[in-house]
């Protein structure tokens, strides 16, 4: 047993103070049990606001069509799929938390995995809302389905991108819920167990499917958590893949690069830790979750920025090199005439990208940088920007001058509902995060209890005693005893 | 239903829980489950319970979803309605290659996540009984099922001996759900033995 417990003394602790397994559980269930808090009404009914006017902005779409954004017969992709792809982007660290980082046995994901996947989630229906409403259409949104039709029958394209982004999207969503649900069933059995109201034990009882931490269910869900992280390790990649896909296997200047899925993938990694150090920073303040939320995990999420944000930038050098390399002239306008000269249209959004998202995060080769909450707050809002000015630069600045300058557009600029959609997928993703954060625990009591004896503070001196232990004392008290 | 009897006691530190198993089976007692806060590995093989075989399930479910995916877009586009799409082949597997894949995924996540909640009778709105509230907070807590040739008294002071608290006897009407389990928890590796005394 000591043994199979062992962890470095390296490695700090990961849950902070003298705790026991109720007092995780106390810890954990407090928000859900006690009062939201003034902070807690004031940043609901703001992202509440900006919701509903993103429904008003999408009405105002629906009754008048497209028309309603300055989409232009060039531009036809602009702020709806920038947005889109931004979304998706940050619904990326929450499965790569929860699937990958569990793969890797990396004990640090416990404390943030549950808020990421929830984060996750509530992006990809914020991502979902662009395609759905750019068709003008809407109600015609059940075309893109393969079903038997009397329209031919004609079925969908499946050799087209736009329609593997379809199925990767709605099986991401799909299979990212359900790996955070069964994750959330031990817990939300605790507070059911733990209540004390009439219709908290109701709505958890519904809510926990009956769960009841018998050993052959712990062993199942066990089972359950490993295969779908192994599932969703390789979608994950996947999904950004495929959305890089939607640009990559056009012939636009700009978008037809075989670098798109593992720069968008890195990309995505990096705007989604962005997302979740934003609303980590704050959540573990509002919530008084900074015994589990610790400086540790905001300082491993960090150089996960730092990585991510560098790969990214070596992706937008290889880029350049590869204009002129090319000699393509086509290639080298779209790059170095369209992107890198500032004095172009759209050159000031390449610098704002290139600032927030390749020289910003080398911050964070600094201990002290990577470990202070103001900067991590401040920077995880810069990459956010930089991410989607990322995806602004490639879409627009792509298509307004393409081959024929016959058809280069005049300076696309949006409208108040093309912003107003934007802002309200903010608000319903702030809206989603906030009612998560009232009624569920943001953080997974089950698995902090079963770091505790390992990661916990008062539990990591039994840590040092057994690394200073002579090999042969070990041996001998260890030596008869197996299993146990 | 019938009512069932069942000795129930609770540990609050798995270090004294991993022996007591060990020493509860040795003296031959049916041990129904163990109900804990958190997994706790290595205590289904303690207890003697099979390997699950869920990722199985999750693998065959997984290549329905491949197979599904590439017959059905192959009859499409081969079949039943070919289209000529700029002059590629109709059969044109590369490029069915992302479909598969994410349907390969959804069926196995979907399939596996509907198993398991078959497999352990979990579904909203059941009911089920585990004894101890505090199971799912802080305490780890084991039921022994009373047969007939079943000496309670003696079972609750092996409890007691092996370092439970507030053992007690219990007694569980078996629903649909309790005692379903009696396949999984048969014991292997072990003989049954007479209970002591």
């Amino acid at each position: 047993m000591a043994l199979l417990r062992y962890e470095s003394q390296v490695r700090g602790s990961l849950i902070e103070g003298a705790k026991d397994y109720h007092q995780v559980t106390e810890d954990i269930c407090r928000p859900v049990e006690a009062r939201p808090s003034r902070l807690w009404w004031i940043g609901f009914s703001v992202s509440f606001l900006m919701l509903c006017f993103g429904i008003l902005s999408v009405t105002m779409e629906v009754i008048y069509g497209v028309g309603q954004w300055n989409l232009n017969k060039t531009v036809g992709w602009g702020w709806d799929i920038t947005n889109f792809v931004w979304w998706i982007g940050i619904g990326h660290a929450g499965t790569l938390i929860s699937a990958i980082l569990l793969l890797f046995r990396q004990g640090w994901r416990t404390g943030v995995n549950r808020a990421a996947e929830a984060m996750t989630i509530f992006a990809v229906i914020c991502a979902g809302q662009f395609p759905i409403w750019h068709m003008g259409r809407v109600w015609m949104a059940f075309f893109v389905l393969p079903y038997p039709n009397t329209r031919g029958p004609v079925w969908p394209n499946f050799n087209s991108a736009l329609l593997w982004d379809v199925f990767a999207i709605s099986t991401y969503f799909t299979v990212s819920l359900l790996f955070w649900y069964s994750g959330l069933l031990p817990d939300l059995a605790s507070i059911r167990d733990r209540a004390k109201l009439k219709w908290r034990k109701m709505f958890y009882g519904v809510a926990a499917f009956g769960w009841t931490g018998s050993t052959k269910h712990w062993q199942r869900f066990e089972t359950l958590a490993l295969v779908l992280a192994g599932l969703s390790t390789p979608l994950v990649l996947s999904v950004h893949t495929i959305v890089s896909f939607d640009f990559a296997t056009s012939v636009v200047p700009g978008w037809h690069t075989t670098i798109f899925p593992p720069y968008f993938v890195a990309g995505a990694i990096f705007s989604g830790f962005a997302m979740v150090q934003t609303l980590l920073v704050v959540t573990r303040k509002v919530l008084a979750l900074e015994e589990y939320i610790t400086l540790e995990h905001i300082e491993s999420m960090n150089k996960i920025i730092v990585l991510t944000g560098s790969i990214v930038g070596i992706a937008y050098l290889t880029e350049l090199f590869v204009a002129w390399y090319s000699a393509n002239p086509y290639e080298s306008f779209a790059f170095l005439k369209n992107r890198v000269d500032i004095t172009s249209p759209y050159g000031w959004a390449y610098y704002i990208m290139m600032g927030c998202n390749v020289l910003s995060p080398q911050i964070f080769w600094v201990r002290k940088m990577r470990r202070n909450l103001v900067v991590t707050f401040f920077m995880s809002i810069l990459v956010n920007i930089g991410m989607w000015f990322e995806r602004f630069v490639i879409i627009v600045t792509s298509v307004y001058r393409e081959y024929l300058p016959s058809a280069w557009s005049t300076y696309y600029r949006p409208t108040i509902w093309e912003v107003g959609f934007y802002l309200g997928t903010v608000g319903l993703f702030f809206t989603c995060f906030f009612l998560f954060a009232k009624f569920f625990p943001v953080i997974a009591a089950a698995e902090i209890k079963h770091l505790l004896k390992k990661s916990g503070d008062s539990y990591k001196h039994n840590m040092g005693e057994l690394e200073t232990e002579p090999v042969e004392a070990f041996v001998e008290r260890h030596g008869h005893d197996h299993g146990a | 239903m019938a009512i069932k009897k069942f000795v129930v006691g609770s540990f609050d530190d798995e270090a004294v829980l991993f022996p007591a198993v060990r020493s509860v089976r040795r003296s031959g007692y049916k041990m129904h489950d163990i109900y804990t806060p958190f997994p706790i590995h290595g205590l289904d093989k303690a207890m003697g319970l099979k390997d699950t075989s869920l990722d199985t399930a999750g693998f065959i479910y997984g290549i329905t979803g491949t197979a599904t995916a590439l017959g059905f877009i192959s009859w499409v586009f081969t079949y039943d309605w070919p289209l000529n799409i700029g002059g590629k082949p109709h059969f044109s597997l590369p490029a069915w290659i992302p479909i598969t894949f994410e349907l390969t995924v959804l069926f196995s996540a979907v399939g596996m996540f509907l198993t398991f909640c078959y497999l352990c009778q979990m579904a909203p709105f059941v009911k089920k009984d585990h004894f101890n509230l505090r199971s799912t907070d802080d305490l780890f807590v084991m039921a022994l099922e009373c047969t007939d040739r079943t000496n309670e008294a003696e079972a609750v002071a092996c409890l007691e001996r092996v370092g439970a608290k507030d053992v007690k006897i219990d007694r569980r009407e078996t629903r649909w759900w309790l005692g379903r389990y009696d396949k999984d928890t048969k014991m292997f590796g072990m003989k049954e033995t007479e209970p002591v005394a």
